[in-house]
């Protein structure tokens, strides 16, 4: 054996440990949104089917653009179109909080209940790059992979519409593909990326780590120790003399330790009443909805002290977890 | 260069000690069957070879602490901790795949030959093997890595007669030569006795006895004595004595054979017989 082949570049070694990932994967991160697509295409394909029959009966409106001109009315059309790609999103992103969940929890445990943790580490693979493997896949893979599958299913939801739409006599309603915004609507769903692995990096990280840590049963590790804690907490503040920040406990302990692993929750916090309210104002037409949705809104997290100490917490529980991986002997 | 050198090698659970202040060495092109009683540390002994388990004491694989460099001694030691450990979902091929892209010194070529000699498909997962045909997978991507040294852990445990023989052929003829070590444990000792180089015999902790096999055979006699010459024999003070059809089997640690040859029919003990004198009262 000669000096040239006696190692392998760490580059190549992460790229079969990605791969390694989404063979184990598979099923949740892409079969699991692929079949909830096909599942709400099939509910809105039955609906249309329902209504066209339902509207072959009764008379259909003349003219559904006669307030606007043409243009506009196209124009409006395109943003119900982008309605219909990020209402794909929109679903995908939902199993997707609980599938990165899951995985998470999983990730550092599964083989090492079955004890298949001994194949790996007898491969010259070093524990920080598996366990990096698996970060990028919870924080970047799966949410990249999700929303493209999103897409396509927002695709056929439109297409869905624009269809029955079509044969049920209404001029214009091709203008919801023509006149929508792909490029734009990916570019914005891609934008969230970064913010969602910004955000759920310390939920990650302690799921991780129970996973690293846990001898057996993780899932109760990962919920009853944040939620037991906070309580506890919270008790203390009954007794005399003692403050409890509760809001902040709970807020810290649970909501960005447990539950941010959930997309979207960023936009949830203290001044999303007030802009809900402002903009619930203005909306009046497709295209004013759609601004209110702008998804690129998520970036204003990192204005925030409330995201980076989440992910310095993140990444020290993640350090923590390889150290484990490393030193747990229990296989 | 030994292969792997342990010195006063020590390690505790709980306060109880698995291995209690071990020396050993292991030279190179040597098949070592590490061989005790349940619990004797034998499992212990290998985790610390193989840098998965902390330990007191010194140890260098490959001229290395596997407890600082773990990562780049996998390039050159292969380990089978235990039957059927391959992750339940992948397949033959994925295997495959993988190994060869993250370990520089696996040839998919030699690997695929390996296979060929079995009924495994490259589309079938490991869930839908028997324990043997996951033990055939496994030991075909062990042999297909050009590695120094190939730690087993009971590598047999479970399989029947026919996978047991053909793993350790395969291992004998298509794998191993003079530049490798093999260090192995099972219990079935009278299936690998024959390819062992080396023994070190492990109870409670402690090298019960480490030796060749020549030089088991210079230094362990087995006799035959007739009752006429039991007294005698038990006077030159044997490890063990037990009776077969009416003659006492005496086994002897380092009695020149002519003198024993007065006695009785000479023989040299097999590695099992001589394991369970030298293991007698273990579970006492």
């Amino acid at each position: 054996m000669n000096a040239s082949t006696s190692s392998l570049s760490p580059a190549r070694k992460f790229g079969w440990l990605l791969r390694r990932e989404f063979w184990e994967n598979r099923g949740g991160f892409f079969w699991a949104p692929v079949i909830a697509g096909i599942v709400i295409c099939a509910l809105s394909l039955l609906g249309a089917l329902a209504g066209s029959l339902h509207l072959s009966g009764i008379d259909k409106p003349e003219n559904l653009n006669a307030a606007m001109s043409s243009d506009e009315f196209a124009r409006q059309m395109g943003f119900i179109g982008d309605g219909g790609l990020l209402a794909g999103v929109g679903i995908v992103v939902l199993v997707l909080g609980f599938v990165v969940f899951f995985y998470c929890l999983g990730a550092l445990y599964d083989d090492r209940r079955d004890r298949s943790i001994l194949f790996w580490k007898s491969l010259p693979v070093s524990d920080w790059l598996t366990v990096l493997s698996k970060l990028a896949w919870a924080l970047l893979l799966a949410p990249v992979l999700a929303i493209g599958i999103g897409l396509a299913i927002g695709a056929c939801l439109l297409l869905i519409s624009a269809l029955t739409m079509a044969i049920n006599g209404m001029d214009g309603s091709w203008a919801m593909i023509w006149h929508s915004h792909p490029i734009r609507v990916t570019f914005n769903a891609l934008s969230i990326v970064p913010v969602y692995a910004a955000w759920s990096l310390p939920t990650v990280g302690w799921l991780m780590l129970c996973s690293a840590f846990a001898r057996s049963k993780p899932f109760l590790w990962a919920v009853l120790v944040p939620v037991l804690s906070a309580t506890l907490l919270s008790w203390m503040g009954a007794l005399p003399g003692i403050s409890m920040p509760h809001g902040s406990i709970w807020y810290t302990l649970v909501y960005r330790g447990l539950l941010s692993i959930a997309p979207g929750t960023w936009y949830i916090d203290s001044t999303l009443v007030g802009r809900l309210a402002a903009s619930a104002q203005h909306i009046e037409n497709p295209s004013d909805l759609m601004r209110v949705i702008d998804l690129s809104r998520g970036w204003h997290i990192f204005a925030g002290a409330d995201v980076w100490i989440g992910m310095a917490a993140g990444t020290a529980m993640i350090a923590l977890a390889i150290w484990l991986r490393r030193r747990r002997d229990d296989a | 260069m030994s292969a792997i050198v342990a010195r006063n090698l020590t390690k505790k659970y709980n306060g109880k000690p698995a291995l209690d202040d071990v020396s050993f060495s292991i030279a190179p092109g040597r098949i070592v069957g590490l061989i005790g009683p349940n619990g004797a540390g034998k499992t212990t002994a290998l985790k610390a070879i193989l840098g998965l388990t902390s330990f007191e004491g010194e140890l260098s694989v490959l001229g290395q602490d596997p407890r600082v460099s773990r990562n780049r001694l996998m390039n050159d030691v292969c380990f089978i901790a235990d039957v059927a450990i391959l992750p339940r979902w992948i397949r033959v091929s994925q295997a495959i795949d993988f190994v060869e892209g993250v370990h520089p010194r696996f040839s998919r070529a030699k690997c695929e030959a390996f296979l060929a000699r079995t009924k495994l498909q490259p589309k079938q997962r490991v869930r839908e093997m028997s324990k043997g045909m996951i033990v055939q997978l496994h030991l075909a991507l062990v042999m297909a890595i050009d590695a120094k040294v190939l730690v087993l852990d009971e590598p047999t445990l479970g399989l029947d007669i026919l996978y047991r023989k053909q793993f350790y052929q395969s291992l004998l003829n298509d794998y191993f030569d003079e530049e490798k070590t093999i260090v192995v444990t099972t219990h079935q000792v009278e299936e690998i006795e024959h390819i062992l180089t080396d023994i070190l015999f492990v109870r409670a902790g402690q090298i019960a006895l480490a030796a060749t096999m020549d030089e088991v055979a210079e230094r362990f006699t087995e006799v035959m004595v007739g009752p006429e010459h039991a007294e005698a024999a038990r006077a030159l003070g044997p490890l063990d004595e037990r009776t077969v059809f009416g003659k006492s089997i005496f086994l002897f640690d380092g009695i020149a054979r002519p003198r024993l040859a007065q006695l009785g029919e000479l023989r040299t003990p097999n590695v099992a017989d001589l394991f369970v004198a030298t293991m007698k009262g273990t579970y006492a």
